[in-house]
């Protein structure tokens, strides 16, 4: 196992990630993740607490295509875009099929208008298949920081 | 158009008598939200404070608001539930800094005057003073100053307060339609599953209008008719109590027709959005009557909710004439097996925040609320389905609306 590959391919699909939804390719954004993925945002509290609600909880690529038709097609909202900051990754656990990573983001939400603020701070703890290239994503648990939610979550973060 | 009372009358002015015209001023008239604070929530009203099972053991305790007044509730060593002000009688102090823990008293950390779990004063730091010098007048009795305690109720696992001994019974308060309707969903011991909070840019108001509209349902969310689900929805209706003030929305469901709908829908090719995993819809009959949906409201704050098998309560907190945060307390029950937990996971996507059917809600109270600044002299209407607070065996109406803006006019004395 070449560790300095494998973290730069982590690196790589971290970065590719955040630059898909910041640059408002959502519709490639299901490909980072395998077939067969989770992918939930939820809460620091409730995280620690062990529950299992996710403010969003799709178990599937396709429930994570069905995210983007309907943000696309059906749900209704004022057009903003975010800017994702992610901080170095940490490689938790490595196999040679596995890495278990983390990193911290900061999503910066900015409003069709020009007005824009913090909109989320959390950790991203990830479970990522190394036996593609690129590399997948088979879990994205997207720990935020806070509980609150200013107004609504329909871009993914 | 005649404006009623005139001078001795506080708050907003109501163009008439009726029930179909809204003032845009209530909400963004700032003393306005004041009276509310004083006769809506802290009047002859219930508010939700907490679920029993969060607050299992004696000293277990919950700190919450009523409206914005904070709140703590707690379980004392009798496994009594009670419920008093969060702030100390000494000089005001806030007592319990954080939302939930287990104490044997409450301390107050400026200058240590303790209470036990029912609210009363138990110790006052150097009451008699120090080295005799000092300390509290001989006159002074702890016994006058204990936390202004709360009513207490607790149904259907769920507690709730009001600050008025003049409020009715919690039961007689709902009314037995309403009992029923709770009762219904919460027939067995509820779990959390988790918790979020979305903070809305809107007057509280707008919220608690939007939950009982059933009229913008179908037209403002477009997910299901966008992917083609819910087609085969069945008889619908509006319940009300018998004041108007809480409501119960429903519609029932084919869920056996709805299944084998949309898997061979998904076979034709005309149908252009298709889910590509279903999984977010696919839910069984738990209750066995038929009911997908059913929004209850109980006034002025609290919703529960059962769309399916997503099964929460929401609690509206106003925090400023234009700020709410919207608690969603997401449940599930103690004899969920794993699929069943699963099921409701997957349905969670359709609400809350992130909602497929329910995001559009955290933004539309905004855009009214914009669209009010400096532009608030008018009314607003509410005919749809008439003119009264009635129920109706259809769902679109506002007569829900009208219940709410009826007992808001009662209790405000507008």
């Amino acid at each position: 196992m070449d560790e300095v590959a494998v973290r730069l391919g982590v690196q790589e699909l971290i970065a590719a990630y955040v630059d898909c939804i910041d640059e408002d390719r959502l519709e490639d954004w299901p490909d980072f993740f395998v077939e067969q993925c989770r992918y939930v945002i939820t809460s620091r509290a409730s995280h620690e607490a062990g529950l299992p609600h996710g403010v969003v909880y799709a178990a599937s690529r396709g429930m994570l295509i069905d995210r983007v038709t309907a943000l696309r097609q059906a749900n209704i909202f004022e057009p903003h875009r975010y800017r994702h900051i992610v901080g170095p990754i940490r490689i938790e656990q490595v196999d040679t099929t596995v890495a278990q990573v983390r990193s911290n983001f900061i999503a910066v939400r900015i409003m069709h208008d020009g007005e824009m603020g913090l909109f989320a701070a959390g950790r991203y703890l990830d479970r990522i298949a190394l036996t593609s290239q690129p590399y997948r994503l088979i879990e994205r648990l997207v720990v935020l920081d806070s509980q609150k939610i200013d107004t609504l979550l329909v871009i993914p973060l | 158009m005649s404006e009623l009372g005139g001078g001795q009358m506080r708050g907003v002015p109501w163009p008439s008598n009726g029930l179909t015209e809204i003032p845009f001023r209530v909400y963004t008239d700032p003393e306005q939200y004041g009276l509310e604070q004083e006769r809506i929530f802290k009047g002859p009203t219930w508010s939700y404070l907490c679920l029993a099972a969060e607050i299992p053991n004696a000293g277990d305790y919950v700190a919450t608001t009523v409206g914005e007044t904070a709140v703590i509730v707690a379980r004392d060593g009798e496994g009594q539930i009670n419920a008093f002000v969060n702030r100390c009688a000494h000089r005001g102090n806030l007592l319990c800094l954080e939302r939930q823990g287990n104490v044997k008293e409450i301390s107050c950390i400026y200058h240590g005057w303790t209470y036990d779990l029912a609210g009363n004063l138990t110790g006052v730091a150097f009451e008699r003073g120090v080295k005799r010098q000092g300390g509290m007048p001989p006159e002074f009795r702890k016994d006058e100053h204990n936390l202004q305690r709360l009513r207490v109720a607790e149904f259907a696992g769920l507690v709730f307060g009001s600050f008025r001994d003049d409020a009715p019974d919690f039961e007689s308060y709902l009314g037995p339609r309403i009992a029923g309707g709770i009762r219904r969903v919460l027939n067995r011991p509820a779990r959390i599953l988790g918790r979020s909070i979305q903070v809305l840019p809107n007057n509280w108001k707008l919220y608690a209008e939007n939950t009982k509209d059933t009229y913008h349902a179908s037209i403002l969310h477009l997910f299901l008719t966008t992917f083609r689900i819910n087609r085969l929805s069945q008889e619908g209706g509006i319940v009300m109590d018998d004041s108007g003030a809480h409501h119960i929305s429903y519609s029932k469901l084919d869920y056996a027709s709805e299944d084998a709908d949309y898997k061979q829908a998904g076979l034709r090719s005309d149908s252009s959005f298709r889910l590509k995993d279903s999984s977010v819809i696919e839910s069984v009959d738990e209750y066995g009557d038929g009911i997908s949906l059913q929004i209850l409201t109980v006034f002025p704050s609290i919703v529960l909710q059962q769309i399916r098998n997503t099964i929460a309560v929401r609690v509206i907190r106003p925090r400023g004439l234009e700020k709410t945060e919207l608690e969603w307390i997401h449940l599930g029950f103690d004899d969920d097996d794993e699929a069943m937990t699963e099921r409701r996971l997957r349905q969670g996507n359709l609400v809350g925040a992130a909602g497929y059917i329910s995001m559009e809600d955290g933004c539309i109270g905004g855009f009214v609320q914009r669209a009010l600044r400096y532009n608030d002299e008018d009314s607003g209407i509410v005919m749809m389905g008439g003119y009264d607070a009635e129920p109706q065996p259809f769902r679109a109406s506002e007569a829900a609306i009208r219940g709410f803006w009826k007992e808001y006019r009662a209790l405000t004395g507008a």
